[in-house]
């Protein structure tokens, strides 16, 4: 019975490994051949961004951060700008953390696979988890989250000796392909209504707070536009159950 | 910072980079270990965590960095709005939206020179 568990795990985690060859993947390995001609133009040694890859993994926290070592600023501010920008992420993994824990999944394990969230494997992740069983979604999550992270450290790795420059129409659509593939992913995995209307109301507060407090504009962005999304959709379910 | 020699680079990396984004995934693993999956709370972190996303998607499409930053606005919307009317005509079908909205975007690059 154990060496069943052991083996079904097995079978999750190599599941998850294999979204190494799904469309987004391929577009986030994509836009790190991007990041990687932004660090050879700052003139960072590839082992440090071969280590920045792994240690930070969230792609927009890494643009601060080569910005930051650029302009030479100091320890402090450069934490500050990086962890507003990665405020993000606690709802994204509280957020998560419901759909993939087991029964017994301990909280080290989560602390753990924590690190492998960004964007990309949070979309992935939210779309994918329905079709594994409740106790195998943490090993199909870290075996992609894993894979997802140590093939762009070495995509990063063999890339930063080649990336020459593209052609600019190549540059252009390389770039739109993550917004674009963001909001079809999102859009089409939703399972909640709510998802839906906060899609909508986010992509409408994003402008609109960058305009207002461009300091703070995704997280105000997100804390409103998702606040509002909830008690809308709240209020339409109620009249929905009190109409009936 | 003075240049990127030695060992402190890779501790400007791990506190400032590192550090920086990881205290955020533990507070989300703390906080989303009370959450019960059918909870109202829930529901509510959900469209939080998905208004950031789409905060930070809009950001990219209105203020994108690079050759994009030289584009037009109006190929920008045109290309999501092909995108997107391709994609609910298609059954949903994400690689249909992409395809088309990538596809409206080179054609109306080349057709400015770029």
């Amino acid at each position: 019975m154990e060496q069943e568990n052991i083996a079904s795990h097995t079978h999750w985690f190599l599941v998850g490994m294999r979204g190494i060859i799904s469309l987004p993947a391929i577009i986030l390995m994509l836009s790190f051949i991007g990041f990687c001609a932004l660090t050879v133009q700052a003139g960072i040694p590839v082992e440090q961004v071969v280590f920045m890859t792994g240690a930070v993994w969230a792609l927009p926290a890494k643009v601060i951060l080569v910005g930051s070592m650029m302009a030479g600023a100091n320890l402090l501010t450069a934490f500050i700008a990086v962890t507003l920008s990665s405020v993000r992420m606690m709802p994204m993994v509280a957020a998560l953390v419901p759909e993939i824990r087991g029964q017994r999944t301990p909280t080290w394990l989560l602390l753990f696979l924590s690190h492998f969230v960004a964007i990309t494997a949070w979309v992935y992740a939210m779309e994918k988890v329905e079709s594994v069983p409740r106790e195998r979604r943490v090993s199909f999550f870290a075996g992609f989250g894993i894979t997802l992270v140590l093939a762009n450290m070495l995509l990063v790795a063999i890339a930063y000796r080649y990336v020459a420059t593209f052609p600019p129409i190549v540059a252009g659509c390389l770039f739109f392909l993550t917004p674009v593939y963001f909001l079809a992913s999102i859009w089409n995995s939703a399972r909640h209504r709510v998802i839906h209307i906060a899609l909508v109301l986010g992509l409408a507060a994003g402008p609109l707070f960058y305009w207002l407090f461009p300091e703070f504009d995704i997280l105000l962005a997100g804390l409103v536009g998702g606040t509002l999304a909830w008690a809308g959709e709240k209020l339409w379910r109620q009249k929905q159950e009190g109409g009936r | 910072m003075t240049g990127f020699e030695g060992w402190w680079p890779y501790v400007f990396i791990a506190v400032a980079g590192w550090l920086a984004t990881d205290i955020w995934r533990w507070l989300g693993v703390v906080a989303g270990n009370r959450l019960r999956e059918d909870s109202e709370a829930l529901n509510w972190v959900r469209a939080v965590a998905t208004a950031l996303v789409a905060a930070v998607v809009a950001k990219l499409i209105l203020y994108p960095t690079g050759v994009l930053e030289t584009s037009p606005l109006w190929l920008r919307l045109g290309s999501i709005a092909v995108g997107a009317a391709a994609f609910f005509a298609a059954a949903q079908k994400p690689a249909v939206g992409i395809a088309a909205a990538i596809l409206t975007l080179a054609t109306g690059l080349y057709m400015l020179g770029f």
